[in-house]
Order: C-alpha cells, then sequence, then structure tokens
C-alpha cells in the first residue's frame, strides 16, 4: 500500500505540501509516484514565478505519461529542489524526502482547502 | 533467432562494388556541366559494398521485424488489420508511379478520377458531403479540421470562439492538435464508463467554444449512447463537432458520424482503409466536411466538369495549402483498392466482424484480467491488469510476456482512466484459431503469474534483447551511431 504521512496535507490531484510559518514545501505523494512509475524528467517553476491553488506549476514525465503538477498553495516560488533536475528518480525513491518547491504563502488559509492525511487515504482508496 | 545488428557502413570494404559502367565516360562527363563551385570537395562517404552484402544486409534486418505479415497484433486504438497483397500490387502501377505533381491535369486524368472516387467513397461512407484527402497522416487530418473550425468562426466574425472542448478520455493528439491549431483546451469529463459526462458538458457550452472533439465509440470501445442529445446541445451553443476517425472501424458501413451529427472528421485510411502503418509505410488523413464547411477545405481540390473532365482548383474561402499537391498519393491508391475489392456488401461486415471479434477475447478473458467496464464493447476493450494483483506481477510484466508466445504486446498503460490498462483490438481479419490460440496464452500468462510470478516479471526471456531500461533510454537516449560508438569508447 502507499505510505501516507499524518503530519501532511494533500491536494485531490495528489500533490504534498508541509507547512513552516508561511512556507509551504511541496512535492508529490508516494501514491503518485507509484501511479507514474518510473520518472525521467520533472518540470519545475523558476524561484520568482506566482504559483496559485489549483493552477499548474510544472509537470512530471514517467516512461509510462506526463502529467501536471497542480500547486496545492498560492505565492511565490522562493527555492526549487534543483536536485531533481539531474535525478528525477528521487521521486521514486522517497517521494516525500524529496520535495519539489518552496512557495512563501499568499494566503495560508487555503490550506484548510486541503486534505489531512486520513482523507487523502480513503480518497486513494476509492 | 540470429542476431543481426550490423550498419550497412561497416560492411564497406574500400573499391568493393555492386554494379559495373560501361567503360565509356558518361559518368564522368556529365559533371564537367556542373559550375566547379557547387562539386564537392570531398567524396561522399557512401558504403562500398556487393550486391550480395546489400540483399544480405537488407533481409537480415527485415526478420527482426515483427508485423501483421508474421503474427497477431492486438494493439488497442491502432487497428493492426491485415494489408491485403492486391493493394501494392495497384499502387506498384507504373502509369501511376511515374506521374509527377507538376505534370499537365491533362495527362493525369486518372489520377485525379481516382481522387475523385475515393472522396465520394469515403463521403458515402461517413454521411458528409466532401472529402479533402492532402493531409499525410491522422494528427495532421486532425489539425486540417480544427483549421476549417476555425476558419468556419473566423468568416463569419465569430472571433470569441477560441476554445475546443475535449474528454479527458481522449487520444493524445486531440488536445495536441487543438494547441496547434491555435485553439484554447478545455477538459469534459468522462463517466466511468468513459462516455461524456452530459451534465459537465452542459456549463462549458457558451459562445467562447468553437466545437467539440469525440471519438464514437469512445476510447474505453463503448459506443456513446448520448450523440445525438451531445450533437443538439453542441450546435445550439453554436459549436461545431468533430469526429475523430481512430475508432471508425466498428461503424464501417453500419453506422455514420454525418448521421449522428457531426459536421467534420477524418478517417485513417492507414488504419480503417487497410494501408500499411506504424514501421509500414506512410498515412494518410482525409478529412471530411458538412455541405456549409466545403469552401474551407485545404487548397488545391480536385473538381469535375460537367463534360466529366478533372481539374486541379484552388478556392478563394479555403483555409490554405496543408500539404504539397494532392498528398500521399500512394496510400490513397491502397485504399481505393481496399474498398473496390470488398465492394458496398462486405464492407458492411467489417465492423460486425471486428466487434464479434473484439467481444469473443473480452468475455473468454474476463476471469483472469480485470475488466472495469462490463457490457458488450465495439472494436476494442481495455483491461484493468491482472484480475489477482496480489502476485506484483504488472500490465508491463504480461505485456513483454507475450512477446515470448510470438504475439505483439497490447497498447498498454492507456488509457489513463486506469492505473493498469490493457486495451485490445484484434480487428476483423483474424481467424477465430487465432483468437483462440491468444485467449489460450493470456490465460497461460495469467496462470504463470501466480505460479511463477518471477517468471512473468523476467520477461522477455526468447527475444533478442532482453527488457529494455525504458528510464536509461528515456534519460540518456542514444540516438545515433556516433553516439552509440562514443558510449562504447
Amino acid at each position: 500500500m502507499s505510505k501516507i504521512l499524518d503530519d501532511l496535507r494533500y491536494a485531490e490531484s495528489h500533490e504534498w505540501v508541509k507547512v513552516d510559518g508561511d512556507i509551504a514545501t511541496v512535492g508529490i505523494s508516494d501514491y503518485a509516484q507509484h501511479a507514474l512509475g518510473n520518472i525521467v524528467y520533472v518540470d519545475m517553476p523558476e524561484v520568482g514565478d506566482e504559483v496559485s491553488q489549483g493552477e499548474d506549476f510544472g509537470a512530471v514525465e514517467s516512461v509510462k505519461a506526463a502529467s501536471d503538477l497542480l500547486s496545492p498553495v498560492s505565492g511565490e516560488v522562493v527555492e526549487i529542489n534543483e536536485a531533481l533536475e539531474d535525478e528525477p528518480e528521487l521521486l521514486n525513491q522517497d517521494a516525500y524526502a524529496n520535495w519539489i518547491m518552496k512557495v512563501k504563502m499568499s494566503d495560508p488559509s487555503e490550506i484548510d482547502n486541503l486534505l489531512d492525511g486520513a482523507a487523502y487515504a480513503k480518497l486513494c482508496e476509492e | 533467432m540470429k542476431t543481426y545488428d550490423k550498419l550497412i557502413f561497416e560492411l564497406s570494404k574500400p573499391g568493393r562494388k555492386g554494379f559495373e559502367l560501361p567503360a565509356d565516360n558518361y559518368a564522368t562527363d556529365g559533371l564537367s556541366a556542373i559550375p566547379s563551385d557547387l562539386l564537392r570537395e570531398t567524396p561522399a562517404e557512401l558504403p562500398e559494398v556487393s550486391e550480395l552484402d546489400v540483399v544480405r544486409h537488407f533481409t537480415n534486418l527485415s526478420n527482426k521485424n515483427f508485423g501483421v505479415d508474421t503474427g497477431f497484433y492486438p494493439l488497442g486504438s491502432c487497428t493492426m488489420k491485415y494489408n491485403p497483397k492486391i493493394n501494392e500490387e495497384l499502387a506498384a502501377l507504373p502509369e501511376f508511379t511515374s506521374l509527377h505533381p507538376l505534370q499537365d491535369e491533362k495527362s493525369a486524368q486518372g489520377a485525379l478520377e481516382l481522387y475523385w472516387n475515393l472522396q465520394n467513397m469515403l463521403a458515402n461512407l461517413s454521411g458528409l458531403a466532401e472529402f479533402t484527402l492532402n493531409p499525410y497522416a491522422g494528427a495532421h487530418g486532425e489539425l486540417t479540421g480544427l483549421m476549417v473550425m476555425r476558419q468556419y468562426h473566423m468568416s463569419r466574425c465569430d472571433l470569441k470562439r477560441t476554445k475546443v472542448i475535449v474528454p479527458n478520455s481522449a487520444h493524445g493528439t486531440n488536445p495536441a492538435s487543438a494547441m496547434v491549431a491555435g485553439l484554447e483546451v478545455v477538459e469534459v469529463k468522462s463517466k466511468p464508463n468513459g462516455s461524456i459526462d452530459v451534465e459537465d458538458l452542459k456549463p462549458l457550452l457558451d459562445d467562447t467554444i468553437a466545437g467539440i472533439m469525440m471519438t464514437n465509440p469512445n476510447t474505453l470501445g463503448m459506443f456513446e449512447t448520448e450523440i445525438l442529445e451531445i450533437a443538439r446541445l453542441v450546435h445550439e451553443a453554436g459549436g461545431l463537432l468533430y469526429y475523430d476517425g481512430a475508432n471508425l472501424n466498428p461503424l464501417l458501413g453500419k453506422v455514420r458520424p454525418g448521421d449522428m451529427g457531426f459536421d467534420i472528421m477524418h478517417i485513417n485510411l492507414h488504419k480503417t482503409f487497410s494501408t500499411p502503418h506504424g514501421g509500414g509505410g506512410p498515412g494518410s488523413g482525409p478529412v471530411g466536411v458538412a455541405s456549409h464547411l466545403v469552401k474551407y477545405l485545404p487548397n488545391p481540390h480536385v473538381k469535375k466538369d460537367a463534360e466529366g473532365k478533372f481539374h486541379v482548383e484552388y478556392g478563394d474561402d479555403s483555409l490554405g495549402n496543408i500539404s504539397t499537391f494532392l498528398g500521399n498519393f500512394g496510400v490513397m491508391m491502397k485504399a481505393y483498392a481496399y474498398i473496390l475489392t470488398l465492394g458496398k456488401e462486405n464492407i458492411r461486415n467489417v465492423g460486425p466482424l471486428a466487434t464479434l471479434n473484439a467481444n469473443y477475447i473480452k468475455e473468454n478473458l474476463k476471469d483472469d484480467y480485470l475488466l472495469p467496464i462490463e457490457g458488450v464493447c465495439k472494436h476494442e476493450f481495455v483491461f484493468d491488469g491482472l484480475k489477482d494483483k496480489s502476485t506484483g506481477v504488472t500490465t508491463l510484466n504480461v505485456a513483454k510476456r507475450l512477446l515470448d508466445y510470438g504475439f505483439h504486446a497490447p497498447t498498454i498503460y492507456f488509457p489513463l482512466l486506469f492505473h493498469e490498462s490493457m486495451m485490445i483490438e484484434p480487428t476483423e481479419t483474424e481467424s477465430k484459431e487465432t483468437l483462440d490460440e491468444f485467449i489460450e496464452v493470456m490465460h497461460k500468462v495469467a496462470k504463470e503469474a501466480k505460479e511463477n510470478p518471477q517468471a512473468v516479471i523476467d520477461a522477455p526471456l526468447t527475444t533478442i534483447v532482453r527488457k529494455l531500461d525504458e528510464t536509461g533510454a528515456a534519460k540518456n537516449p542514444v540516438l545515433n551511431y556516433r553516439a552509440l560508438k562514443n558510449k562504447e569508447a
């Protein structure tokens, strides 16, 4: 079964968020990496880009498919995980240790729109 | 099977020849007529080989192919039907192959008549007014059709219509073609059986919608039963309906897209009309339209005058040229031969037999493979992997194992609606014996997955190359000989 961490929040489109003050760290869930299969490329935003909740901020390509990444929060991208440029397979190895971007949130209350671990686990079972 | 992976350049020996020119100096005399600044400074790097070298080389390479001529090829959404050899014979007639596209139309009346007849046959089979045969393949046809759609709205000064609705289960070419045509893609959700959710469609239909792209049967091989209602809604909102001909095979001679309300469609001659495709030959993607859209079809057109003479014409309202001259003519000849060979009566059997064959396989395999959508399918269907998921054997493993048993794999991991999709399309040209053989092997693989899963996971075992490193191939592709040599060095 896919691993789900209880201290994270999740979007229905399978991204996770970890909140630290007004900084949100964003990645894809273990369920997502498993469904995608071997990931060969991560299309990431640039530092300084504006992202909006529910809008795409990049894409993940696997040997099976390419899939848009939807941002779970709105705000400004302050950091991206450059290690994924050379080693996109890190997302397959550990989807939670390897984040994709950090966002300075413009509206932290948006977090309330996201699922908690239990609700996300239920979504994945369906 | 013998492994053969040489390039013809590796066989080259300086001075070796496969021909002898007469002793006089025709060949060199010709060179003196070319200005010296246009001549090569270094000799062309051509392989120097004997005729026997060439024959062995290409025969060995061709033996590595898997095609419809060598075995069963159930590749879903591709309609890999048999390509009758009479098609090839007719397309090779020198009276056609030695035509030049720039020669006077008076001296090419036969070719123009063939174009005219074929476009009429396609119009009759699809219930539309007129076809252009100019597009080179399916996605090119989609682009052409969407350009017709855009041209129609623009000519009416209805400039707000910039969006095209595409179902989330559509073939990937649909949204891609819409983007290339300069239109914005709006997604409409499918219901669990893959058909369009009419309730989800309704709110999307406003005055910015140029049209909708659909296939019927849909990507899961199920007939879109609400098509008449969808057509009514889209037309009422001022949009046009585009039919992707990828799934036309089960309807051939039975149901016509024009009668369902479609305004524009493309046909893949290389699928439905038995011309070779994949590695086997170029495609052709004729586009048909309803009568109110005929004037927008691309240039040039073939027209017949009152005296029965054929002309190549250019129309002012046309969207312009989308190809040089009149498209892939050789492919048209093969499709024409196919239609004439079958005739009006037999062509009506194509769709029903393709449908019967698909349902026969589906019903025989659904004990071992997970069938997410119950019911009668059309020409193809989708399994969501093995029924027993506890073995760890995936759709990819099953596909590779099939190669060991001499079958081409089905389409896998498409559509994206399921995680372990396996899309099977047998076509009408396979015998019951071949279908039974395939069914038996699929059962055998399911049994192996239970009893010895590792054997399936390690497959293929008997092919020239074993399991390929797909991640490595995607990340560090070696695309030419120089790159291979660099990598080996």
